[in-house]
């Protein structure tokens, strides 16, 4: 006993506000309890596999197919969203137009908005029966039911990670640099690119892993668009939810420990890219 | 007037902003682009739910299932969204308020679940108590179901809700300081007087933001909630997975009236979370970074 209070006493510095053993203790157990818990339960389940069996497991034709479903269009996805994300935050910061508050609120909606509304509204309206997706169908491009539609769907829910990543950044980047880059002769695209981009770069890639992240996790919003065809528009999760289905826990589990291997080195990647950020520029998210 | 007279007299613009035509380009292809992605589902989950008219979008709601549904939405969330309030305030408290080795690290732990795929976050939670496991037959024994019951759709969402209220009060708090703590416990206030008085008071709307989004995500989760469910029709099915049903099984208009509803709730949710960043921006600020 007296050694765990001594060492509970050097673990903190001391202070005179009450409540550290009742909060910490309350933290870390409710932690344990809801999420650390389960997750090793999942990770001794999948360790019990045996190298051999996991990777069988893992390799299996269905489970490759629709891990390059969920990565090749989440990729795509999170490129779309940089490229109109880093527009939206830089209109959204640098200008003032009408209603400009009401879109700033509205980047939010896919935070809000629950997966599975957004999946069934998203294939309303690009079903070839829907508000776009008849203007498409007459050239005999569907989008709903193709991986198209999976590409759409992520877009939306990843779309506000990249603009409120880069939001703060470049609302902190200061105007004097760019006015020292006009006197010293740069013209504005020069400026922006050669000036303003590198110091959002670490933001920009942090939406990118964030968006990326989300959109390979997404489970609600796609199924209803996809059409769900293995090895064409299967994603991951789904994959998870039919071997669960099927009582197959450990097709389940093998797919869900790749795919948290995955995130963990996604999140390790994004606290990199910050803690390089606010070594080079004094700033990160 | 001024438009001609801008014409002959050639302005010269700003060295540090875009031209007018080049601003306004920039606009509308944002604007399209919003109006595209965000707007026009939500318009569309309206325009669906009210297609068959106000008569059917009322009795669609009226259903003995759809009730059931959203009885056990309300439910799910009065219970998860509680919880994750009082460790939200105890590990903002723990971190915020003292200098522990390991803090970093504790504070990564808890955005955990947010890298977690809903699905998995439910996944979970079946290996746990499903019938492989050594916890669900063993808690069957006792009469206690917590899968494809109430226990584990609450599990489920309290898991993906998890991070919400603590990351908007740690940044805040920690901003905030120990003074006011120490002004009044060195006045004679002890310790709940002053988290009550003191401390609670500053971080209000902070706490009220976190939990407008908890409950949003606590009552619209989906994936987690329809692996742990089992959607025994009428008992186990939230709003968002009798959404599912209805839709699945072609009752388009059902399906639409009732996630207008979640629908509903998510404007609601931006309003008063638009409102508390325009009103209480500053105090707000130090965690405005998603």
């Amino acid at each position: 006993m007296s050694t765990t209070s001594r060492r509970a006493w050097s673990f903190r510095q001391p202070s005179v506000i009450p409540g550290f053993g009742l909060t910490l203790g309350f933290t870390l157990a409710y932690f344990s309890l809801i999420i650390l818990i389960p997750l090793v339960a999942l990770a001794i389940r999948s360790a019990g596999l045996g190298f051999d069996g996991f990777w069988r497991a893992a390799t299996d034709a269905r489970v490759l197919g629709a891990l390059r479903v969920s990565f090749v269009t989440a990729l795509i996805a999170a490129a779309v969203n940089v490229v109109f994300g880093t527009l939206i935050a830089w209109v959204l910061v640098r200008y003032r137009f009408p209603g400009r508050r009401i879109f700033d609120a509205i980047i939010d909606l896919p935070f809000a908005l629950p997966t599975a509304v957004a999946g069934i509204a998203l294939t309303a309206i690009y079903a070839p029966n829907g508000a776009i997706g008849t203007l498409f169908a007459p050239l005999g491009w569907r989008i709903a039911y193709t991986p198209a539609g999976i590409v759409i769907a992520m877009i939306f829910i990843g779309l506000p990670f990249v603009v409120r990543t880069i939001q703060p950044i470049l609302e902190e980047v200061s105007h004097e640099v760019e006015e020292a880059s006009a006197t010293l002769g740069a013209n504005r695209f020069q400026t922006i690119t050669q000036v303003i981009f590198p110091s959002l770069m670490p933001a920009i890639l942090t939406g990118f892993a964030l968006a990326f992240a989300r959109a390979v996790g997404e489970y609600g919003s796609i199924i209803f668009i996809a059409g769900n065809i293995p090895f064409v528009s299967e994603i991951a999760p789904l994959l998870i939810y039919i071997r669960l289905q099927e009582f197959n826990y450990v097709g389940a589990t093998v797919i869900a420990t790749v795919m948290l291997m995955i995130s963990f080195a996604l999140l390790f990647a994004i606290n990199l890219i910050q803690a390089w950020s606010r070594r080079r520029y004094g700033y990160g998210n | 007037m001024a438009t001609k007279l801008r014409a002959s007299v050639k302005r010269r613009r700003s060295p540090t902003s875009e031209s007018r035509a080049v601003q306004w380009l920039l606009i509308a292809i944002s604007v399209v682009f919003m109006a595209i992605i965000l707007v026009l589902p939500l318009y569309a989950v309206f325009h669906e739910a009210f297609a068959k008219g106000v008569g059917t979008f009322m009795s669609s709601l009226s259903e003995p299932d759809a009730q059931a549904a959203i009885r056990l939405t309300l439910l799910v969330a009065a219970i998860a969204v509680p919880l994750n309030i009082v460790f939200g305030l105890a590990a903002s408290w723990a971190i915020a308020k003292f200098e522990f080795k390991g803090k970093a690290f504790l504070i990564t732990l808890i955005d955990l679940p947010f890298s977690v795929s809903p699905v998995i976050s439910g996944l979970v939670y079946v290996l746990l108590f499903g019938a492989g496991s050594f916890l669900g037959p063993w808690l069957k024994s006792y009469g206690i179901e917590v899968l494809f019951a109430l226990p584990g759709i609450v599990l489920a969402t309290i898991f993906v809700t998890f991070p919400f209220v603590a990351r908007e009060l740690i940044p805040l708090m920690q901003d905030q300081g120990t003074g006011d703590e120490e002004a009044a416990l060195s006045l004679g206030a002890n310790g709940w007087q002053t988290f009550f008085r003191v401390t609670l008071p500053n971080i209000k709307w902070g706490l009220l933001y976190g939990v407008l989004l908890c409950n949003a995500r606590a009552m619209g989760e989906f994936g987690a909630v329809a692996v742990v469910s089992g959607k025994i029709r009428g008992q186990t099915t939230t709003i968002p997975l009798q959404v599912e049903m209805l839709y699945n099984e072609y009752n388009s208009t059902a399906a639409f009236a009732l996630a207008s509803l979640l629908a509903m709730l998510a404007l609601v949710t931006l309003v008063l979370k638009s409102a508390l960043e325009w009103r209480f921006g500053e105090e707000l600020a130090a965690s405005a970074h998603e």
